[in-house]
């Protein structure tokens, strides 16, 4: 028993190492006092001045985190009505592909998405004369593919939702949209949040998508990093690399405690 | 239509798909009863309350509550109240809350509001729980929270569906008599369904056998008992030996406790010689099946008034005796 428990734990180990190791290094190097990214030379905290005095860096962050909200508060809006819809419609023809629709952007390549998504915006473009490249487009493009997860979450919660409450608060005089607000939303409202916070995730840190559809002037935070390790890997990425992990983490354990929160 | 109706269903029928949930249903419920809908499960009972509260939409027939007709109006602009089988209280409300969320939709002032909860609370015997959650009640407790909130808009009419189906055994005795008291201290019309016969018998004044979406017999408890319309009936409600006359064109309903067992040939006007196959003893009485000369078997009930061992054992030889009216004869 005990030596069972011992290899199982010797498993465990090595595949959370595997996970995390690289993870690791990159937290303890961005404290490095070197240039040099594989020398530990003692301790400093420069790199994070040097970080925190970027200019290019901190302006994309910002620009980053902008779409991120926005578009994560559009793709909450538009996953609830569709995960709503999903649930809740009586069977119509079309329904599974409509839900298979829906779910679709979760697997599809980035590359095909961002294909589309730069026709798309270069058509519109060419005859509506808009919307300019930049933030909008991008907005937009990272709402799409967004959707799908907070679909797929806010479909769960109400799969095991007790209908009977809707029907109770519209038996007590509540209009359908009234017994939404204040029976059905309220309850589902960690599930949405968690999706909330699942797509402000997957916008902070698309690089692929962006990149098809951002205009010259809108850099943001990958699409910086990504050109900056380019031209020479400094330990500032470092930090910075720390920064968007404790963020990541922050929202994914959010996410997940608003999900299995059951009120 | 007596002027006494409450809700009249005309032909009320639906289907869900292929299968026939109700079919061409008329019936009528006086105001101030307490009506019951009985039945086995998929009988149509609950499609039948679900389309009087407006959940469902009657594929034919029409609704009218009150007079008015209500076919197609939806459930919140229906002038009745329902207490679901599930309770259905919301989780992220107080007891108050609950209670009072009909009133809040009716956009009355928050003083009235508070006045009216606290009487409903105070009704259901609940009075001091109102900031508690849903989820700190017990069963009991909880069955009263649905039925507060249900009484509180003061309905034409009140559905109960199952009311208590989630109570144990001695809750669900001790309730029965607090809803007959709440329906007719306040004299609303309830209807109710259940699947409970007993229940249905001790509450009810009046009660609808159903069976496979129609309507098989309506009446009070002891004339639907005493004079069942249908084999059907006889055999759903308590226990029927149910014996063939006219060479199987017709049938008698013989109720147990109408037989009289005997050691010796009896002077009544029928009588049956026979051995004890069975005896079920029930405490406060002993069924007995007892096997004819011809094969077939009757169920005979006695009460247990004495205290003493029974009189009869498993194979003894033994007379029934019943009277010329004990039997009610039943041509469906």
């Amino acid at each position: 028993m005990a030596a069972r428990a011992r290899f199982a734990f010797t498993v465990l180990a090595f595949g959370y190492a595997f996970l995390y190791l690289p993870i690791a290094l990159v937290i303890v190097y961005s404290f490095n006092d070197s240039r040099l990214v594989t020398v530990w030379a003692g301790f400093s905290t420069k790199w994070w001045s040097a970080l925190f005095a970027n200019e290019a860096m901190l302006s994309a962050a910002w620009l980053s985190l902008r779409i991120a909200f926005v578009s994560a508060t559009a793709a909450a809006l538009i996953g609830l009505a569709a995960g709503y819809a999903l649930a809740r419609a009586p069977r119509f023809p079309g329904r599974t592909l409509f839900g298979s629709l829906v779910i679709a952007p979760m697997v599809m390549p980035e590359i095909v998405m961002g294909i589309a998504m730069l026709l798309l915006f270069v058509g519109s473009d060419s005859l509506l004369g808009g919307p300019q490249r930049g933030f909008l487009t991008i907005v937009i493009a990272h709402t799409t593919f967004a959707i799908a997860f907070v679909a797929v979450v806010v479909q769960a919660r109400l799969a095991d939702f007790d209908r009977s409450l809707e029907e109770a608060a519209m038996d007590l005089g509540a209009t359908p949209w009234t017994a939404f607000l204040t029976v059905t939303l309220p309850m589902i409202a960690p599930a949405v949040a968690s999706g909330w916070l699942l797509a402000f995730t997957l916008s902070l840190d698309d690089l692929v998508l962006t990149q098809f559809v951002a205009g010259a002037q809108s850099q943001t935070l990958p699409m910086q990093v990504y050109s900056s390790v380019r031209l020479g890997v400094d330990p500032q990425i470092n930090a910075l690399a720390t920064l968007i992990v404790i963020v990541a983490v922050l929202a994914l354990t959010t996410s997940g405690w608003l999900t299995r929160r059951r009120i | 239509m007596t002027a006494a109706a409450i809700v009249t269903l005309t032909g009320l029928a639906k289907r869900f798909g292929s299968v026939t949930a109700v079919e061409r249903v008329d019936l009528e419920i006086r105001r101030g009863e307490l009506f019951a809908l009985l039945g086995g499960s998929g009988c149509g009972k609950t499609t039948l309350l679900r389309m009087i509260a407006g959940f469902e939409t009657p594929d034919q027939g029409r609704i009218l509550i009150d007079g008015q007709d209500m076919t197609g109006v939806p459930p919140h602009r229906r002038p009745v109240n329902m207490m679901f089988q599930s309770y259905a209280l919301f989780p992220h409300m107080d007891v108050a809350a609950n209670v009072g969320y009909g009133l809040r939709r009716d956009g009355l002032p928050a003083p009235e509001i508070a006045r009216r909860v606290g009487e409903a609370l105070k009704q259901v015997r609940l009075g001091d729980l109102g900031e508690r959650r849903p989820a700190q009640l017990s069963g009991g407790q909880r069955q009263r929270v649905a039925l507060a909130r249900a009484l509180v808009k003061r309905p034409k009419l009140l559905l109960l569906d199952e009311p208590l189906a989630a109570l144990d055994r001695k809750l669900r005795e001790a309730t029965r008599f607090e809803l007959v008291r709440l329906q007719e201290e306040l004299g609303l019309t309830f209807v109710m369904v259940t699947h409970d016969q007993e229940e249905a018998m001790s509450m009810a004044s009046r009660l609808a056998v159903m069976d496979k979406g129609r309507i098989e017999q309506v009446g009070p408890p002891h004339e639907v008992y005493e004079r069942p319309a249908s084999r059907f009936v006889a055999d759903f409600i308590g226990i029927a030996n149910i014996l063939p006359l006219d060479g199987g064109r017709a049938w008698l309903a013989l109720r147990p406790e109408k037989i009289a067992l005997f050691a010796a040939r009896p002077d009544t006007d029928h009588a049956e010689q026979g051995r004890i196959v069975d005896i079920a003893y029930e405490g406060d009485r002993s069924l007995y099946r007892v096997g004819l000369l011809d094969g077939s078997l009757l169920q005979v009930s006695t009460a247990n008034t004495a205290r003493i061992a029974a009189a009869f054992r498993r194979g003894d030889d033994v007379w029934l005796g019943w009277a010329a009216d004990a039997g009610h004869r039943l041509d469906k």
